[in-house]
C-alpha cells in the first residue's frame, strides 16, 4: 500500500515539478515582451522617459530584472503562497482571482460530462456486447463520435439547436440581461447556457467508453473464469456481472489517461460557446499575449489533472483488491 | 498460403477494412488532385462574399470571398501530412522506449516508465503551447513534430507490455544464448512477432495526431503558414459563420476530419480481425 502510493506520489511530484518549471519558462522565453505590452496598454500619451520609468517599475514589480536563478526561486516561493502574479490583459488584477472566477464554470462542465459519459458509455458498451442489433448500432455510432473533433460537434450543435431551431442560447455563461443572483430566472439562464457545451462534451466522450467496454466484456467472457462459471451452469446474468466487474478495471485506468484530452476538448468547446470558463480565458490570454495569466491557467490545469489522477488511483485501489494485497507497484 | 498472402486474402474480405480504406483513399485522392483542379492561392479573395455552394464555387465562399473548396483540399494535404509525420514520430519514440524498457527491464525500465508516466500526465497542450508560441513562424511539419513528441506515451506502454511478454519466450532465449546482440534480438526476433500490433498502433497514432492538430489549430496555435482544417473552423467561428448561417464554411472541414479519423479506427478494428484469427467470425 505504502509502496504503491509512494511511487504514485513520486511520479506526481516529479510531474508537477517539471510542469511548473515549463510553466515558469512561458513568460520568459516567449517572443514579445510582456512588460512592454503592459506599458503600451496603460501608457497612452506618455513621454519616452515616463514610459521607461513605468517599464522599470513593472520589471521590478514582476522581479524580471533579477538573475535568472533568483527569479526561479522567487517563482516557487510565490507559487507556494498561491501568488501567480498579475494579469496584463485585465490591467493588473491578480491572476489567482481571475482564474478562480472562471474555474467554477469549467468544473461544472467537465466533471458531470466526464463522469456521465463514462457511466453511460460503460453501460451501453456492456449492453452492446449482449445484443447483436445493439452492437451493430452502437459500434458505428461510437466510432463516429470518438472520431469527431470536440469543437466541430460543438459548432454543429450550436448551429442546429442554437441557430436554426433557436432552442438554446449559443454564447455566454448566462443571459446578458441578467445580473448574477439567486433567482429562478438566473439559475434557469445558467442551465440553458450550460446545456449545449455539456452535451457536446458528453457525446464526444461517450463513443470511446462504449467501444472500450464492449471489447473488454467480450474479452472477459472468453476468460477461463467465465467459461468455468458457465460450465457450472451459472445463469448468464451472473457470468456477465463478473465480466462487467473485471472489465471495469481498465476503464478506470482509461479514465485517468483520458483526462488530458478531455480537458483540451473542454477548452475548445468553451471557446465555441464563449463560455466564461478557463478555455475562453486561455484564448484571451493567448490573443492578448498575457503570459502571466497563461502561466496561471496552465498551472491550474496541471494541478487539476494531477489531483484527478490521484483520485482515480485511490478509486482503483478501492475497487481492485489485488492492488491492496500485492502492491507490487504493477500498473503504476 | 504464405503469411502475407493470408493477410491479403482476409483483408479484401473484411468489410470494415474495405469501407475504411475506401473512405481514406477518397480523401487522399481529393487531397492530391484537388489543388490541381483549383490551382492558385487557396486564401486568395476571388469570389463574391459568403455565397452558398454553386457550380462555380463548389463549397461556396467565405465571408471574405475565399473559395472554401480550394481551402478545403489544400487543408486536406496538411491533415494527412500531420497524421503521417506526427503519428510516425510518436510511433518511433513509442517503439524505442517500449522495446528498450520491455527488453532490458530493471533500472532502465523503471526510469523509462517514470518518464512515460510524467509525459502521460502533463497536459500536453501546455507543452505544445510554449513550443508553438516560441516559434513564431511554423509550418505543418513543425506542428507534426510537437504532436509526435508528446503523444507517444500510451504507445510506449502498450509496446513495453507486449515486449515484456515476448522476451522470456523460448526463441528469444535461444537467440540470447547463441550470443545474438540485444539490438538484433529486438529487431529480428521480437519486432516481427508483433508487427501487426505495431501497425495497428501506428494507425491509432495517425488518427490521434489529426485530432490533436485540429484542436491546436482551433486555439490559434496551428501552422502560421498554409491552411489546415482546424484553422478553417477557427476562422469560421471567429468571423461569425454561425450567426450568419454560412454552414458550408464549417461543415466540410469537420466532416473530413471525422470521416478520416473514423475510417482509420474502423480499418484498425478490421485489420485486427485479419491479423488475429480468433476475432474472425466468418
Amino acid at each position: 500500500m505504502r509502496r504503491y502510493f509512494g511511487r504514485k506520489l513520486i511520479v506526481y511530484g516529479l510531474t508537477f515539478f517539471i510542469a511548473a518549471t515549463i510553466d515558469w519558462l512561458i513568460p520568459r522565453f516567449m517572443p514579445g515582451d510582456p512588460v512592454q505590452s503592459l506599458v503600451s496598454r496603460q501608457g497612452f500619451g506618455l513621454s519616452a522617459d515616463s514610459a521607461q520609468a513605468l517599464a522599470d517599475y513593472y520589471n521590478r514589480l514582476f522581479g524580471l530584472g533579477l538573475p535568472i536563478w533568483q527569479q526561479y526561486l522567487n517563482f516557487w516561493v510565490a507559487l507556494l503562497h498561491g501568488d501567480l502574479g498579475r494579469s496584463v490583459y485585465l490591467t493588473g488584477r491578480p491572476v489567482t482571482s481571475v482564474i478562480l472566477s472562471a474555474v467554477p464554470y469549467t468544473l461544472a462542465l467537465v466533471v458531470p460530462s466526464i463522469l456521465l459519459s463514462w457511466w453511460v458509455g460503460n453501460n451501453f458498451g456492456a449492453l452492446a456486447a449482449r445484443r447483436k442489433w445493439l452492437d451493430n448500432t452502437i459500434l458505428p455510432v461510437g466510432y463516429v463520435l470518438t472520431a469527431t473533433p470536440y469543437m466541430w460537434l460543438a459548432i454543429l450543435l450550436a448551429w442546429v439547436l442554437g441557430f436554426i431551431f433557436n432552442v438554446f442560447p449559443i454564447a455566454g455563461g448566462y443571459s446578458f440581461s441578467l445580473e448574477p443572483s439567486f433567482t429562478w430566472a438566473f439559475i434557469g439562464s445558467l442551465f440553458s447556457h450550460w446545456f449545449l457545451p455539456f452535451i457536446s462534451l458528453f457525446l464526444v466522450g461517450l463513443g470511446g467508453w462504449a467501444i472500450g467496454m464492449r471489447n473488454m466484456i467480450i474479452y472477459e467472457l472468453d476468460a477461463d473464469y467465465s467459461r468455468y462459471l458457465e460450465a457450472l451452469g451459472a445463469p448468464s446474468r451472473l457470468v456477465r456481472k463478473y465480466a462487467f466487474r473485471n472489465a471495469m478495471l481498465p476503464q478506470i485506468t482509461g479514465l485517468a489517461l483520458s483526462l488530458g484530452v478531455v480537458v483540451a476538448g473542454a477548452l475548445v468547446t468553451e471557446i465555441v460557446f464563449s463560455y466564461p470558463g478557463l478555455g475562453k480565458l486561455l484564448l484571451a490570454s493567448i490573443q492578448n499575449e498575457d503570459f502571466f495569466l497563461l502561466q496561471g491557467i496552465f498551472l491550474f490545469i496541471i494541478v487539476g489533472v494531477l489531483v484527478a489522477n490521484f483520485i482515480v488511483d485511490i478509486a482503483y485501489v478501492a475497487v481492485d483488491p489485488r492492488t491492496r494485497v500485492s502492491m507490487s507497484g504493477e500498473g503504476s | 498460403m504464405s503469411r502475407r498472402g493470408e493477410v491479403l486474402y482476409f483483408a479484401v474480405r473484411t468489410k470494415k477494412v474495405i469501407i475504411g480504406l475506401t473512405i481514406i483513399a477518397f480523401f487522399l485522392i481529393l487531397a492530391v488532385i484537388g489543388p490541381i483542379i483549383r490551382p492558385g492561392d487557396p486564401d486568395a479573395l476571388i469570389g463574391p462574399l459568403g455565397m452558398p455552394p454553386s457550380g462555380d464555387y463548389w463549397f461556396g465562399t467565405t465571408s471574405f470571398g475565399q473559395d472554401v473548396f480550394a481551402q478545403f483540399v489544400s487543408s486536406l494535404r496538411s491533415t494527412f501530412l500531420v497524421g503521417l509525420l506526427g503519428g510516425g514520430l510518436a510511433g518511433i519514440i513509442g517503439m524505442t522506449v517500449g522495446f528498450v524498457a520491455g527488453y532490458r527491464g530493471g533500472v532502465v525500465d523503471e526510469i523509462l516508465n517514470m518518464i512515460t508516466n510524467v509525459v502521460l500526465v502533463i497536459p500536453t497542450l501546455a507543452l505544445l503551447l510554449v513550443a508553438a508560441a516560441y516559434l513564431t513562424a511554423r509550418g505543418v511539419v513543425v506542428e507534426a513534430m510537437f504532436i509526435g513528441l508528446t503523444s507517444w506515451p500510451w504507445a510506449a506502454r502498450a509496446i513495453r507490455a507486449q515486449t515484456f511478454s515476448l522476451r522470456s519466450r523460448e526463441f528469444v532465449n535461444l537467440a540470447r544464448m547463441s550470443g545474438v546482440r540485444s539490438l538484433r534480438i529486438v529487431f529480428s526476433e521480437i519486432a516481427p512477432n508483433m508487427s501487426s500490433y505495431l501497425f495497428l498502433t501506428f494507425i491509432l497514432l495517425f488518427g490521434g495526431a489529426i485530432l490533436i492538430a485540429a484542436t491546436l489549430d482551433f486555439i490559434g496555435l496551428g501552422p502560421t503558414t498554409g491552411s489546415s482544417l482546424g484553422l478553417m473552423m477557427y476562422n469560421a467561428v471567429a468571423w461569425s459563420a454561425l450567426q450568419l448561417g454560412l454552414w458550408w464554411w464549417f461543415v466540410p472541414p469537420g466532416v473530413a476530419i471525422t470521416a478520416i479519423v473514423g475510417a482509420l479506427y474502423i480499418t484498425n478494428v478490421g485489420l485486427d480481425e485479419v491479423f488475429n484469427p480468433r476475432l474472425r467470425n466468418t
